[in-house]
């Protein structure tokens, strides 16, 4: 049964639409994070003195807080469009495309063969 | 010590243990199909679910742990919170929509989705028993340590006790009783943790500045404390423990359990999208506490020894700043709080280990996937009581051993052979059994291998001169082995298998993506 769900969802237009979009964010999203973290470990790495430098002259606060808390800040939004993206606009191509195999499928005799041939 | 026993603390936990063990009778009335017992009948709402992986990621050790990090060098326990949070984006982006669509219990039913299922199990059980195991022994000597400093109870009474209460919780409530207990556990922690932090901005007129600059002024570091200092001293070790902790996230199958817990993809999103949110406002929570503890603790004689150094370990910095700030009733109710969670994390990794007995091994490996249902979770609560035996007997046993890399060992496992095979299997057609064979055993003992001669295990506790292999972190080398040999093994895989596992690539590919055919999304 889900055979034939996989057969028509495959040539369907719509589910190569969908997989390229939704692989184009996620990969775009996973890079962006990766960038970011692997940026803030590598100044930690080579220059951590770079973290140690107030934000405003004779501040306390030090642009590694600063930045440490973005980061976090930045893990939570991204996560965030990733999932409202997903949820509205994904989940929508992804029904139709569910909807219309399912249709295929029903339109179909024990056969396989389309209703209405004979 | 706090040797007197605290009445705040005691009636908490008593509370605690109440309420779970009722949720617990009353989950066992809903357990008892393999479905119900071991994901809670897929019937979890993504925000529960949010909670309960933020409740399992969220252990003592982090609450402890990290503050206590903050606490000793300011700047540097923020790396560890930020590298524990990023894992999460990657697990949603590449493996949460596709796990909950092709899996059913375990993250083995993924990687064997089209491989031969015995090797593939078998693999896949090993590096979760040992991920786990090892995550158990850490959180059974933390428990001991930390109950026999809050409530007075020899070390060996509190592990027996843990151990009980998590077997009970288990074995009988399933899935649904360990969900409940971690969301509870959960709210508290935020909960106490929100307050504390609150507490410490109120004593100092709600001024961060204030904040910093007390606490640089009190800190033997002085100014140092602002900056990254010297928790991660080279390179290739960053490099290293940036991997471990982002991508070893991804591999912890208590973790990935929690995804089958939930209807279907759009739920699995947003259990990660709540999680993240929860953790990472709790990491913050944490940075300030320890910011705070430098602040209100670090001079206090109340909560020093002899040498001037904190009662207890610095593990107990949040503890004491509890008393500090809101007396007998707030240290009474962030101890019983610190328990709850200790409990609640056993619990999930020990449903996670008896699953990958009973699910893989026994139902699959043994029975090759005809396993009556019952007798599967027959067997799955008696491995949750023989794992509850082994943790308990472990936790004694290492007692007095530093157990510090235990959980850098658990990641480095979890990085370098559960990740790789669940990636690979989901993300490429080419690979083949045989790859996920070789690759993830070598991967695993790899990453044992580099820990075992590495300057924490070789020359901390073996007491040898030198370090064989110099990094404290193996994950750099251990999962890049594992990755390229699971990638060379494939490429050069001709065999018939091979091939008809590549074919079966294309309707995975079309079921990870669309969720047609998962058992509970039709």
């Amino acid at each position: 049964m889900s055979k034939q769900h996989y057969d028509h969802i495959r040539n369907n237009v719509k589910f190569d639409d969908l997989i390229s979009q939704r692989t184009k964010l996620s990969w775009t999203l996973a890079v962006m994070i990766l960038i970011v973290y692997y940026s803030f470990i590598l100044v930690i790495a080579f220059s951590p003195a770079l973290f140690g430098i107030p934000v405003s002259d004779g501040g306390i606060i030090t642009w590694g807080i600063v930045i440490g808390l973005g980061v976090i800040l930045f893990t939570f939004i991204i996560t965030g469009v990733y999932v409202h993206r997903a949820n509205t606009i994904f989940d929508k191509l992804l029904l139709d495309v569910v909807d219309a195999s399912q249709a295929h499928v029903d339109s179909l005799d024990e056969h396989g063969n389309l209703q209405g041939d004979k | 010590m706090i040797t007197d026993i605290n009445v705040t603390a005691v009636v908490m936990f008593l509370i605690f243990i109440s309420a779970t063990l009722a949720i617990t009778y009353w989950a066992s009335k809903r357990t008892q199909t393999a479905s119900q017992y071991y994901a809670a009948g897929g019937k979890i709402t993504g925000f529960q679910n949010g909670l309960a992986i933020a409740g399992d990621y969220m252990s003592a050790a982090s609450f402890l742990g990290i503050s206590a990090l903050v606490f000793a060098s300011g700047f540097d326990g923020l790396i560890y919170s930020i590298g524990f949070l990023v894992g999460w984006p990657i697990i949603l982006f590449l493996i949460a929509e596709r796990l909950r669509n092709l899996g059913k219990y375990t993250f083995a039913d993924v990687v064997s989705y089209r491989l031969q299922q015995r090797p593939v199990r078998l693999l896949a059980a090993c590096g979760s028993l040992a991920v786990i195991l090892l995550y158990l022994i850490a959180q059974m000597v933390g428990a001991g340590k930390l109950v026999q400093v809050l409530f007075g109870l020899p070390y060996e009474v509190a592990v027996v006790l843990v151990g009980i209460l998590m077997v009970i919780y288990v074995s009988v409530g399933g899935m649904l009783a360990t969900t409940w207990v971690q969301i509870i556990k959960a709210f508290l922690l935020l909960f106490g943790a929100t307050l504390l932090a609150f507490l410490v901005l109120y004593n100092l007129d709600f001024s961060i500045n204030t904040m910093f600059s007390e606490a640089v002024n009190i800190h033997e570091k002085g100014l140092a404390i602002m900056a990254p200092g010297t928790l991660v001293s080279d390179p290739i070790s960053a490099i290293s423990l940036g991997l471990a902790l982002m991508f070893g996230t991804a591999g912890l199958p208590h973790i990935l359990m929690r995804f089958f817990t939930v209807p279907d993809a759009k739920q699995a999103r947003r259990s990660v999208f709540f999680a993240t949110g929860f953790i990472g406002y709790f990491y913050i929570l944490t940075f300030v506490i320890g910011f705070g503890a430098i602040v209100f603790i670090s001079k206090n004689p109340e909560f020093m020894n002899e040498a001037g150094a904190l009662l207890g370990g610095n593990n107990m910095s949040a503890v004491h700043l509890s008393k500090a700030l809101g007396g007998d009733i707030l240290l009474g109710f962030i101890s019983a709080v610190a328990f709850a969670t200790i409990l609640a994390v056993v619990s999930g990794l020990t449903l996670a280990g008896a699953a990958a007995f009973s699910h893989d091994l026994y139902a699959n490996c043994i029975k090759k996937g005809k396993a009556d249902e019952r007798t599967e979770v027959m067997v799955s609560r008696l491995a949750t009581v023989g794992l509850g035996v082994a943790a308990i007997l472990l936790g004694i046993l290492f007692e007095q051993q530093n157990i510090a890399f235990m959980v850098g060992l658990a990641f480095a496992i979890a990085a370098s052979a559960n990740f790789p095979v669940l990636f690979f299997s989901m993300f490429w057609e080419k690979t083949s059994t045989r790859g996920v064979i070789v690759g993830g055993w070598i991967g695993l003992i790899t990453a044992i291998t580099l820990v075992i001669l590495g300057p924490i295990v070789w020359v901390d506790i073996f007491g040898n001169e030198e370090a064989i292999f110099p990094y404290k972190y193996p994950a750099l080398f251990s999962m890049s082995t594992g990755m390229i040999c699971i990638y060379i093994v494939s490429l050069l895989d001709n065999s018939e298998n091979a091939k008809s596992e590549r074919a079966a690539f294309s309707d995975q590919f079309v079921r990870s993506m669309t969720g047609v055919g998962a058992n509970l999304s039709k």
